[in-house]
């Protein structure tokens, strides 16, 4: 009972975290920046997805979070060799 | 005994937060691109870590699967933001006015030149 409030607390500050990011994607003067934005932004909906994890107290929620990590990382690494040479 | 357990797991989870609005709010006013990509990579991965760490605390059942994702971020989260700051610097992104050093610069053009004339 006692660390609901601490975890309702953390998923606020994230969500406040994730407006922040987003007002740098939405003006980045380069591509790059939306890029390392998007990024940002899909490792703390990691933490959210592991934040809710504990909330709900599923552990299948781990793997979730594991294969979002997989795709965000996967596509940073796409969208920047495309940027550099092409496809 | 399991509320002490409790309690230190949610203060971890919510200074793991704190480290990812200090990523974000990083992201938002540092001056150039590079410096943007520094603290957001080092920040939100630190962030990423409290936050396993507090829920291992609250959770001690996880710990496999937490490690296993905790390895996965430690190890690809640089890799990625190195990736991204390369392709950055070879499609000419701007530096900031108040960069003195750019060691890289001399590296590469050294390397065009001795390809240049090998062709």
């Amino acid at each position: 009972m006692d660390s609901s409030i601490l975890i309702y607390t953390a998923v606020a500050i994230s969500l406040v975290s994730v407006l922040v990011a987003l007002i740098r994607f939405v003006k980045g003067p380069e591509k790059v920046d939306r890029i390392v934005a998007i990024d940002v932004i899909s490792i703390i909906g990691i933490t959210m997805i592991l934040l809710l994890a504990t909330l709900f107290k599923r552990e299948i929620y781990i793997d979730v979070a594991i294969v979002y990590a997989i795709l965000g990382f996967i596509g940073a690494i796409v969208i920047s060799r495309f940027l550099k040479r092409g496809l | 005994m399991g509320n002490i357990f409790e309690l230190i797991g949610g203060v971890f989870l919510v200074f793991g937060s704190i480290s990812l609005l200090i990523a974000a709010i990083g992201l938002y006013r540092m001056p150039d691109f590079y410096n943007r990509i520094q603290i957001g990579t080092k920040a939100s991965t630190f962030g990423v870590l409290l936050t396993i760490i507090g829920i291992a605390f609250l959770f001690p059942g996880w710990i496999p699967k937490l490690l296993a994702m905790l390895l996965f971020v430690l190890f690809t989260n640089p890799i990625s933001s190195h990736v991204i700051a390369r392709a950055a610097y070879f499609t000419k992104v701007p530096l900031s006015d108040k960069t003195k050093v750019d060691k890289l610069q001399e590296v590469s053009e050294g390397h065009l030149k001795k390809v240049k004339t090998k062709e």
